[in-house]
């Protein structure tokens, strides 16, 4: 044999094995066809103007400012003078070598933020000396830009997506900027509008080498869409500036349509905290606020027992199960006594009152007597319980409002099961639960409920779910949840004398104090007994009385009574709102400089049994 | 009866269309790979594309005068250019440059010389020379012995510059000592120790042993009825027991760790893209990507981009595979193998036993490199930095390829005259 065929037997052999091995990882394998897009495909985002937030009167409260992060590629960083660049961005040297640490970490060659959220002022600054630092560069991106300091709680905040929220939401990346509170979280769909995206084609070190495909798979980025707001800024504004102070909330509702006024909590925050540099320690500050709760929105999320206001809804549920007539009187002897049962009563008659006096005097036996009718109607108490409870919830207490608030409570309205379940079958009867006749015991209401519940009252036996949007995009909204009447179960026949007798509450009853000689005033004062202290001052009315155009209610925690606080602010709030002016100078005043610090405080002491230090004096104020 | 004429007509033009077309193909993806909208000028010397255009310009200077040399000075002269090419081998170590590490290089202005590559076609003529005489024997101890001193000095030499791969290249020589009467027992046990090094890394060794004892009880078994057959298997697993345990040994205990992972990734058992797999790994996504029929000449994202390193010199082969694809790639293999098969033609036509023995010695080197060159590229061999011929960016590698091939040419053109 001879020895060239080995040579041949070599090169054939090798010819083959090649060609099998390229046919393999270029026909065969579409890993490496990924990987390769991969390494030189880098995808840009450019994000879009986040949607506007208008009030109701076309008011821009929120728009959009450029800021921009401070981007750094370790491996091409240059910095001859670490001071200078200290000083130019404002760090000091152990955070730049911190953050330095940081971003080396992540990676040498793909960038990390440096600094964070630096505003378009400071960066004009920072920019002009920038091409000294190489290594850095600037990346735009959008901030929220606040035309008013109130509503922070209504607008709500945008912060970066975390990555439990992207695992439920994989349309999202680290770091992108999504609502997280108020309507900026309700609304994250319209108003976040399309992120564009590029892609560019890097080389090996990162570097940007042009468009990908000459940019034909690019989009460009879509603004997120316009929302205009329920909420009058400046009665907003004006129910934040009485408020101060004091603990509380304030909701108003316009009946006709269900759209909120006003949303106030107290006390609250600024909304340019949540923005730029200083944003995460702000925000550290108000969610560690264990004692003030700044975050916490009072008017949605705060329960309490409804006190006297709930009164007229007994009247109500009365008055359509046919115990109640108008005419029915009943008289008070320093309250309610049944058996060993005794409810005190302030009211402060002694002779035959009929339902319009019950309510603008707030007679708490007056009340009992209703209530105990209603369930007495029944052969049982569970049946009674379960009708009387059937007339509550139809004012949509005891349950979710399912609007376009991010948050909310169901509040707390009992039934036959929950007094079995308390007391056993048999170990209740009416009495048992005579708290409820005059909105105590069990019963638990939210703000909100409870402003809805006046508009409905308002309304004559109707509601629409109250609401935070009006309009999206330059159309209104037709969402049905929002744009369709609810009924309650209470027929409008029985309205009238309960509005007489809560217009009465202004003109000689328990808020005469704070009645306006030019607006018809309906309203009802509560005292909610609260265990942890005083009382809590509650209000609720509507204005005007035939042409219901406000409707809302007001909590001043700790209080003392109704007409104290609440009333008085309602009747302001009411005035600013449908005349625009206020008329009652010392009023306001005296309202403006109430300050119940020193209430909250005590309570901490008693709670804690702290000694006020300097500190939590102004922890508290 | 020596003629006036340069012996245009006896040139093997066929091998000279497949030099061309390697050099420019080589040329025009080296451009590719350096290639961006800055410099596209082809005569821009600064960029290598420019300076390659300049050595295969030189490059045809070194082949006019090739051609008009006389045939029979190669011969006269093999062992004064081979000792002039291992001292420069040796002085090179002494003063020469040190470029990545490796001090292979001599600046002489703004010009390097990589004297590896010239030692090549040097070491070629010298062996040919020493076999070319009619009193060698190849069964004799002091030829073998001879000639494995010629192609293992300048082994020896270049090995710690270092550049243990080119080093390598003339182990590849062994070939032309079995061509002209080598024992192919030598062959074979050869391709036996590479066979068991390797499996000796990718087994387990007490299988291996065990596997490598029931194949010599078969083997006694079948030939159980000739005399001291046994004898003769159990001596030669004696030995393969020895090797794969010294391999084994060395691998685990005197081996560094890098080394160890170099050979770990290769043989698929260990996985590290970003690390020491970096080359290999980038390289193999570059030619995966090009598909069936490429992306298309200067199109290719890998190669324009740097992702893959010493692209225009040991990792060529990249830019063929991605912007040509499939078929692009298969058409360089058949032209390479098409070169080879006319050069073992020309090789057995020869009438001289030294024109004969410096054309297998042509065939060997450039097998190897393209052998090892490419299968490094595609992840079957390690990460050897030798230059795929006539293809790769270089100037001394293309003229050390040059040499290498036209003597070869210039020999079968002239073989009609030692007659």
């Amino acid at each position: 044999m001879q020895r060239k065929y080995l040579f041949y037997f070599f090169f054939i052999a090798i010819a083959l094995v090649f060609a099998g091995r390229l046919f393999y990882i270029q026909v065969l394998q579409e890993e490496y066809k990924l990987s390769a897009l991969n390494n030189v495909v880098r995808i840009e985002k450019v994000y879009p103007g986040r949607g506007l937030i208008y009030d109701r009167n076309q008011k821009l409260l929120v728009g959009n400012q450029s800021a921009y992060d401070l981007m750094v590629v370790p491996a091409q960083v240059q910095v001859k003078d670490t001071l200078a660049f200290c000083k130019l961005v404002g760090l000091s040297k152990s955070e730049y070598r911190k953050r330095m640490l940081a971003a080396k970490r992540y990676s040498y060659l793909k960038p990390s933020i440096f600094v964070k959220q630096i505003s378009k002022e400071d960066f004009a600054l920072i920019q002009e000396q920038l091409h000294l630092f190489p290594g850095f560069y600037p990346q735009k991106r959008i901030l929220r830009d606040y035309m008013t300091q109130a509503g922070a709680n209504v607008l709500g905040f945008i912060g970066e997506a975390n990555e439990r929220y992207i695992l439920d939401h994989p349309e999202y990346q680290l770091g992108d900027l999504i609502g997280k509170t108020g309507i900026e979280k309700s609304y994250e769909d319209v108003l976040k509008g399309k992120i564009g995206v590029n892609y560019r084609l890097k080389d090996v070190h990162n570097r940007v080498m042009g468009p990908y495909q000459n940019g034909d798979y690019d989009t460009l980025p879509e603004p997120g869409l316009d929302v205009q707001s329920t909420i009058d800024i400046v009665i907003q504004a004006y129910g934040e500036k009485l408020m101060q102070g004091k603990r509380g909330s304030i909701v108003a509702i316009e009946p006709s349509s269900g759209e909120i006024l006003a949303l106030v909590t107290s006390p609250s925050y600024k909304p340019d905290l949540m923005v730029g540099r200083q944003r995460s320690a702000n925000y550290n500050r108000l969610y560690r606020d264990s004692i003030s709760l700044p975050l916490f929105d009072r008017g949605l999320l705060a329960e309490y027992p409804p006190g006297s206001p709930f009164k007229v809804i007994n009247a109500l549920i009365g008055l359509q199960e046919g115990t109640l007539s108008p005419s029915t009187s009943y008289t008070c002897h320093h309250g309610f006594h049944y058996g060993r049962l005794h409810v005190a009563c302030h009211c402060g008659t002694n002779y035959p009152i009929a339902l319009r006096t019950g309510i603008s005097k707030s007679c708490n036996n007056y009340f009992c007597q209703v209530f105990k009718n209603i369930i007495e109607k029944y052969p049982t108490a569970q049946e009674g319980m379960n009708v009387w409870s059937n007339h509550v919830k139809s004012f949509n207490i005891g349950q979710f409002l399912n609007n376009d608030l991010p948050t909310g409570r169901k509040g707390l309205v009992p039934d036959a099961d929950y007094y079995d379940r308390a007391f056993g079958y048999t170990g209740w009867k009416a009495v048992s639960t005579i708290s409820l006749a005059i909105g105590q015991g069990e019963m638990l209401l939210t703000p909100i409920q409870m402003a809805n519940m006046t508009a409905a009252i308002a309304n004559r036996g109707y509601y629409y779910t109250p609401h935070i949007i009006k309009g999206v995009g330059g159309e209104p909204i037709d969402n049905k949840q929002f744009t369709e009447k609810k009924q309650t179960t209470i027929d409008s026949i029985h309205f009238p004398v309960v509005i007489d007798g809560m217009f009465d509450v202004f003109e000689s009853g328990t808020a005469r104090g704070a009645r306006l000689e030019s607006i018809e005033m309906c309203g009802k004062t509560g005292t909610a007994e609260n265990p942890h202290g005083q009382d809590h001052s509650i209000f609720v009315a509507f204005a005007p009385k035939d042409d219901p155009k406000i409707a809302i209610s007001i909590i001043v925690e700790n209080g003392y009574w109704g007409s104290r606080w609440a009333a008085p602010i309602a009747s302001l709030i009411i005035e600013k709102y449908l005349i625009g002016e206020i008329s009652r100078p010392e009023m306001e005043k005296r309202m403006l400089a109430g300050d119940l610090s020193e209430e909250y405080a005590k309570q901490l002491i008693e709670k804690y049994g702290l000694e006020v230090s300097d500190s939590t004096a102004n922890a508290a104020r | 009866m020596r003629q006036g004429n340069l012996g245009i007509q006896k040139i093997d033009w066929l091998t000279v269309l497949l030099y061309f077309s390697l050099a420019i193909l080589g040329w025009l993806n080296i451009y590719a790979a350096v290639y961006d909208e800055a410099h596209s000028n082809i005569l821009d010397f600064t960029q290598r594309y420019g300076k390659q255009l300049l050595w295969i310009g030189t490059s045809v200077l070194i082949i006019i005068f090739l051609f008009i040399l006389d045939g029979s000075v190669f011969q006269t002269l093999a062992y004064p250019i081979y000792g002039l090419s291992m001292l420069s081998l040796l002085a090179v170590l002494f003063f020469g440059k040190e470029i990545a590490g490796a001090r292979s290089w001599f600046v002489i202005g703004g010009f390097s010389l990589q004297p590896s590559e010239f030692a090549k076609f040097a070491t070629a003529l010298a062996l040919a020379a020493f076999l070319g005489k009619p009193e060698r024997n190849l069964s004799s101890w002091r030829t073998k012995i001879v000639a494995f001193g010629i192609i293992l000095l300048p082994a020896i030499l270049i090995v710690p510059q270092p550049d243990p791969g080119s080093g390598l290249v003339y182990f590849s020589l062994i070939l032309v000592l079995y061509r002209e009467g080598l024992s192919s027992s030598y062959i074979i046990a050869g391709i036996s120790i590479a066979v068991l090094f390797l499996l000796s890394l990718l087994i387990p060794i007490l299988y291996l042993q065990i596997i490598l004892a029931a194949v010599a009880l078969i083997i006694i078994f079948l030939g159980r009825k000739v005399r001291g057959f046994w004898l003769r298997v159990t001596a030669i697993l004696a030995v393969a027991l020895v090797l794969v345990n010294s391999v084994d040994y060395a691998f685990n205990n005197i081996l560094e760790d890098r080394h160890r992972n170099r050979i770990n990734i290769l043989l698929g058992k260990a996985h590290d893209p970003k690390g020491i797999g970096y080359n290999t790994t980038q390289s193999m996504i570059a030619i995966g990507s090009g598909g069936w029929s490429g992306k298309g000449y200067l199109q290719g994202t890998q190669t324009k981009f740097d992702f893959v390193p010493e692209q225009s010199t040991d990792f060529i082969f990249c830019t063929v595979g991605e912007e040509w694809g499939f078929l692009g790639s298969a058409l360089l293999i058949v032209l390479f193998s098409l070169l080879f098969f006319r050069l073992v033609h020309l090789a057995e036509r020869q009438k001289s036993s030294f024109a004969r023995a410096y054309a297998y010695a042509v065939v060997s080197i450039l097998f190897f490199h393209f052998s090892i060159n490419i299968a490094m590229t595609i992840g079957l061999a390690p990460v050897i930095g030798i230059p795929l011929p006539f293809f790769s960016y270089g100037g001394s590698s293309l003229w050390g390829f040059t040499f290498l091939l036209f003597i070869l040419i210039k020999l079968d053109s002239y073989r009609w005259q030692t007659l």
